[in-house]
């Protein structure tokens, strides 16, 4: 058991470590490569005066790696700066947005992850029959088809000539429970489709490999039932690669959460980082982009830490 | 003829597949091509083949079983008179693991990783049985015990990677036994393990056929294993009958030219050649271990080799032979000692080593599959050492190369096969040529027989003798089988745990008296002989008793 | 185009096409096709396109019609015309971004799988790091301080997808410089060129040309990604991804326009997915399988 909790630990460490080191790239990648955000900000116009004073303001002729200190201890500390263009409070701007953003990928992730298991398993138990062949066919077209074209076909059909729900997912705070869902009915439709392919693809490979270990086929031998096959046997040994499937989908989702956010509208946090891309608002988009990040990192870390604990071989060392 | 004694009756047994190659249209293939016997209660039939003889085929058919694609076209299956080809799939499932079981060859593999050992061992009895869980566990522990599993009562509790292969072997027997079947398949259950844990568990396996009364078929390529354990047998080939008889007059007097071919493998007669006083190869006091390792793998290793001469290293997996080989050849630096071969030192690391060294100490390997690029033509394979070392091309090179193609005895027109169009030994003989071609003074073969089936590997060792005849090459023979070291050797190295515990001229290594690894190893060895196994049982038990 | 001979083999479902020597399933025939009927497009444009690229024509959202045969766009342009030229567009640029991202993945991913050492870890590590982050997160940070210019664009795409493609090379070569064969070079004193193209890289081929077709495809969804978002290609030059933004607020009014680019995007995917399938499927295993029992 020592040894189990010494491994997670490791991870535990090895991921805050990541961070650390993305926190360093993001900060570093905006602040080495070539382009001013003065100038950006002031426009080609601006007189080297302004630029000189701007730059002065926003703190850019201190050294790169103080700068980044300072970043850092403010992040730890929960402050993100404020935003270049409005001089807002990034950290309270976020707040409600990541609480959107969030709430749609769960609502997305609620639906696509039991939809993409059972399908996952319908193919590896029809395998090579006409529903593995329709899902595996399917799955080829739905992971060609970018984000946009579901989300306004969606927008065309269902909400435009069908009336169903509404093109624009409109949320405020004083909207109840039902109302947000019916809000975010199409783009979590949408980001369902989107991951649903991929993770039903991977959840049938993760158990055709199960399936096809000799254990399987000593259980078979044993007279075992198909269902006592499946649970007592591939089910314990399926779950990490399982696991790994749809955090790695989950993962996923967060970056189709950005584009899908754009068509319809929805005030989450990918709006709000692609808005500030575009007016260069280097400390907005610095915040948004480690957010984005600890949540993959954690997503990854996640699957590795269930995959150690469900390990026989890691749970009880020789 | 079927009576009351009968319990399995194959009739006319026609196995087949559909073969998917790449571009080609998938077909059908036969493998069981109309087998008929009878298996009387408690008696045990030796299936015996090369590989695609189609004999694991036939023992999964006595479950209704087909692996993969494989399916059953015809003929008929009768266990106690029942007909269980044609039953439903509740039936057959209440056949398997109950009335009739199973024991894979690789055990680690056919444990689920996730459970217990002992919710394995019982599960089969459980499902189909009534006795409840205590009874089966008290049953299990029995068999263990009888088994001779250490720790019998505890050993259970523990997850397949705790225990070791052979130890996995055994309880996969008990797992077996423990629902109490009228058959056991046996899937050649020893064949992964070393040969001094071969005969422990071929005993263990005996001995809980003998006490129990289970009959059972026992599936195996080595004739010498089955002869142990099996009443009668069956010899097959290419899916079809060869011989059928009792064990005695296939092993004493087999009818058939093919059972007397496999009955006499490994009968090379290679006297040992005259000691030169001249040596080839000097390694010396070599101490080696892997990078990023602190574990030894090879201890004050030395061992010398003459010019024209065979030195045949044996050994169980972990003695460190294939390390010594690595060493030899450079790709792995030893932390201390030298290697001098043809008078000179040789550099410890590849890179120092001169492009002629290279070419005088060639390698051969246990897998031809994967010793040869699938992409180039044996043209290519054989070709580039002549254009490497000797700087051949066109006609001169092509004359070169349908020489060195006769010399394996095989025709010009395989100069533009790729490898994937060859046999198993086809292969062999090419990774053979191209060691030839560049002219060596010493091949390294490491386990170059072990993957083949032993008629073929005979025909490697024969072409391997003839070419040294005429060649004078020296081999060094890396292996763990002592009927490959008897056919060929001059002298011989037995190692065990990394270090050399015998070495010398063939005739002295092989005569007592014997240290005791190498008597352990030598009495290990399965003879072709129905009473071997009782007389090496028996002669261990009065050595313990002697000591 | 390769000499086509139709045979018919079996049952429909095993329906195929013979492309010199090589049996060619009927998915990846469409795959072919449709593919090569876009490069067409994208090469012969200017001869091609009804109209030009950014002439006005008619009115706004116009619907097809026989002189505009997919109508007109948010501006009154000619919708196909555009279409054209944007198949030139995102095809290009998604082309240079694979060629970079391939070249660059693949020659460091198999050298580290060849050099090890420090080499390989250090190369590995930073490419762990650049895949801790989302993509088009990460493009996102770094385009919001880059000018926004062609180059730029193409070397971001590049740069960060190449990640992808040398963890590819490199497990692969990684598998194959195990193997006895390159072993057996090695110790017959074969230098490291030889053992990376002569027996490495044939043998990493089959993936790696299957993984060409499927960077691809990543690099025409990330372009029209970055360019929907407004961050790719800049207006009025055309490319797929940027037209659906142009027309998408066209869509709560029921014009469908921008439904046309981004099915094309989707088409284009799709063939080039077909092709990449098959090829996949033909890799033939490395220990050249004895088939059967």
């Amino acid at each position: 058991m020592p040894h189990l909790i010494l491994l997670i630990a490791q991870r535990l460490a090895l991921g805050f470590l990541l961070l650390l080191a993305v926190s360093a790239l993001i900060f570093l990648g905006t602040e080495i490569l070539p382009g001013d955000v003065a100038q950006s900000i002031l426009g080609q116009s601006a007189t080297p005066e302004a630029l000189a004073n701007l730059r002065r303001d926003l703190g850019l002729n201190e050294p790169a790696l103080k700068r980044y200190f300072s970043w850092l201890w403010g992040l730890l500390h929960g402050d993100l700066g404020t935003a270049l263009t409005n001089g807002a409070d990034i950290a309270s701007s976020i707040g409600s947005r990541l609480f959107n953003t969030m709430f749609l990928a769960t609502v997305a992730a609620v639906i696509s992850v039991p939809l993409a298991l059972i399908l996952g398993m319908l193919a590896v138990r029809y395998r090579n029959r006409w529903p593995d062949k329709l899902i595996s066919g399917s799955t080829l077209a739905f992971i060609s088809l970018p984000e946009f074209f579901i989300g306004y076909l969606l927008i065309y059909f269902v909400a435009v000539k069908l009336g169903w729900f509404p093109s624009v997912a409109t949320v405020y705070e004083s909207m109840s429970f039902t109302e947000r869902l019916s809000a975010v009915a199409l783009p979590a439709t949408t980001l369902t489709l989107v991951v649903l392919a991929h993770m039903m693809r991977m959840t049938r490979a993760a158990i055709l490999n199960v399936m096809q270990s000799a254990y399987i086929e000593t259980a078979e031998l044993k007279g075992l039932s198909a269902l006592k096959i499946i649970f007592r046997h591939a089910f314990p040994n399926a779950i990490a690669p399982i696991v790994n499937v749809v955090m790695l989908n989950l993962a996923y989702l967060i970056v189709g959460v950005v584009v899908v956010e754009v068509i319809f509208v929805y005030p989450g946090m990918g709006q709000y980082l692609v808005d500030h891309v575009a007016k260069r608002d280097v400390p907005v988009v610095q915040a948004c982009g480690l957010v984005f990040a600890a949540f993959y990192i954690f997503l990854n870390m996640a699957a590795d830490i269930i995959a150690i604990l469900s390990n026989p071989r890691l749970r009880h060392p020789k | 003829m079927a009576t009351e004694q009968t319990l399995l009756q194959v009739r006319d047994l026609q196995i087949g597949a559909t073969v998917y190659p790449p571009d080609a249209k998938p077909h059908d293939i036969e493998i069981v091509k109309g087998v008929s016997f009878d298996l009387a209660k408690g008696r045990v039939l030796g299936l015996i083949g090369e590989s695609g003889a189609g004999k694991s085929t036939i023992g999964l058919a006595s479950l209704a079983y087909g692996r993969g694609g494989v399916r059953i076209t015809g003929g008929e299956i009768f266990l106690r008179g029942q007909d269980i080809l044609n039953i439903n799939k509740k039936d057959i499932r209440s056949i398997r693991g109950s009335k009739v079981c199973y024991v894979a060859q690789s055990a680690a593999a056919a444990f689920n990783p996730a459970h217990r050992l002992m919710d394995q061992v019982i599960e089969a009895a459980r499902e189909n049985g009534t006795a409840s869980k205590a009874d089966l566990t008290g049953r299990a522990i029995t068999l263990f015990e009888s088994l001779g599993l250490p720790d019998p009562q505890h050993i259970g509790n523990r997850y397949p990677h705790q225990v070791s292969g052979g130890q996995l072997q055994r309880i996969m027997t008990a797992m077996a036994l423990c629902s109490e079947p009228d058959l056991i398949v046996f899937d050649e259950p020893t064949t992964a393990l070393d040969v001094t844990t071969q005969i422990d568990v071929l005993a263990a396996i005996r001995n809980a056929i003998k006490q129990t009364g289970v009959a059972a078929l026992y599936i195996s390529h080595d004739l010498a294993v089955v002869a142990q354990i099996a009443d009668e047998m069956m010899v097959l080939r290419n899916g079809e009958v060869v011989e059928h008889g009792d064990t005695r007059q296939i092993i004493e007097a087999p009818v058939q030219e093919y059972t007397r071919a496999l009955v006499n493998v490994r009968a090379i007669d290679h006297p040992q050649a005259a000691d030169t006083h001249t040596s080839l190869l000097n390694v010396s006091n070599i101490t080696a271990s892997y990078p990023g390792s602190a574990e030894t793998v090879l201890s004050d290793v030395s061992v010398q080799l003459q010019p024209g001469h065979t030195l045949a290293v044996v050994g169980e997996s972990g003695s460190g032979k294939s390390t010594l080989a690595r060493v030899i050849t450079g790709l792995l630096a030893p932390s201390n000692g030298t290697v001098e071969f043809d008078g000179r030192q040789l550099s410890a690391s590849l890179d120092g080593r001169s492009r002629d060294d290279l070419r005088q100490l060639q390698m051969i390997y246990q897998m031809a599959d994967v010793a040869m690029n699938p992409r180039q033509t044996v043209k290519t394979i054989i070709g580039r050492p002549l254009s490497f070392y000797f700087g051949l091309r066109g006609k001169e090179k092509a004359t070169r190369i349908h020489e060195l193609l006769e010399s394996i005895e095989l025709g010009p027109e395989y100069a533009d096969r790729y490898p994937a169009e060859l046999s198993g030994g086809q292969k062999q003989r090419v990774c053979i040529a191209r060691a030839l071609a560049a002219k060596p003074k010493l091949i390294i073969c490491d386990e170059v027989t072990s993957a083949l089936d032993p008629l073929i590997a005979d025909g490697i060792l024969k072409l391997l003798l003839n070419l040294q005849q005429r060649e004078q090459v020296a081999y060094l023979f890396v292996t763990h089988d002592i009927a490959t070291v008897k056919a060929i050797a001059d002298s011989i190295a037995v190692m065990y745990q990394g270090q050399v515990v015998r070495y010398g001229p063939k005739s002295r290594v092989l005569s007592p008296p014997f240290d005791d690894y190498t008597d352990l190893l030598l009495s290990s060895v399965p003879e072709m002989d129905v009473g071997w196994l009782d007389n090496a049982i028996a002669g261990r038990r009065m050595e313990s008793a002697g000591h | 185009m390769p000499f086509l001979v139709i045979r018919a083999y079996g049952t429909p479902s095993e329906a195929s096409v013979t492309i010199m020597f090589y049996r060619v399933p009927l998915s990846a025939c469409i795959g072919l096709v449709i593919t090569a009927l876009f490069l067409i497009a994208a090469i012969f444009a200017p001869w091609l396109a009804p109209y030009g690229l950014t002439e006005i024509v008619g009115g706004v959202w116009e619907p097809m019609s026989s002189q505009f045969l997919l109508g007109t766009d948010n501006l009154g342009r000619d919708l196909l015309s555009r279409m054209i030229y944007g198949a030139r567009t995102t095809i290009f640029i998604a082309a240079m971004a694979t060629a970079l991202s391939f070249t660059l993945g693949s020659v460091l991913g198999l050298l580290a799988a060849v050099v090890g050492g420090w080499f390989d870890q250090l190369l590995s590590r930073f490419v762990d790091l650049l895949m801790s982050i989302p993509t088009l997160i990460f493009a996102l940070v770094v385009l919001s301080v880059l000018p926004g210019n062609l180059i730029t664009l193409i070397l971001v795409m590049g740069i960060l997808d190449a990640t992808r493609v040398y963890r590819l090379a490199r497990s692969v070569a990684v598998d194959i410089n195990v193997m006895d064969f390159v072993e057996a070079a090695k110790l017959r004193g074969e230098g490291r060129w030889w053992i990376v193209f002569r027996e490495i890289l044939p043998n990493a081929l089959s993936p790696l040309v299957a993984e060409l077709g499927l960077r691809f495809i990543f690099q025409v969804l990330f372009l029209s990604a970055l360019s929907f978002l407004g961050l790719g290609i800049q207006p009025p030059e055309a490319d797929w991804g940027g037209m659906v933004k142009e027309n998408k607020d066209g869509i709560i009014f029921g014009i469908p326009a921008a439904l046309i680019p981004a099915a094309a995007i989707s088409i284009l995917a799709i063939s080039v997915n077909l092709i990449a399938d098959w090829i996949l499927n033909r890799t033939t295993d490395l220990k050249g399988g004895r088939s059967g029992n």
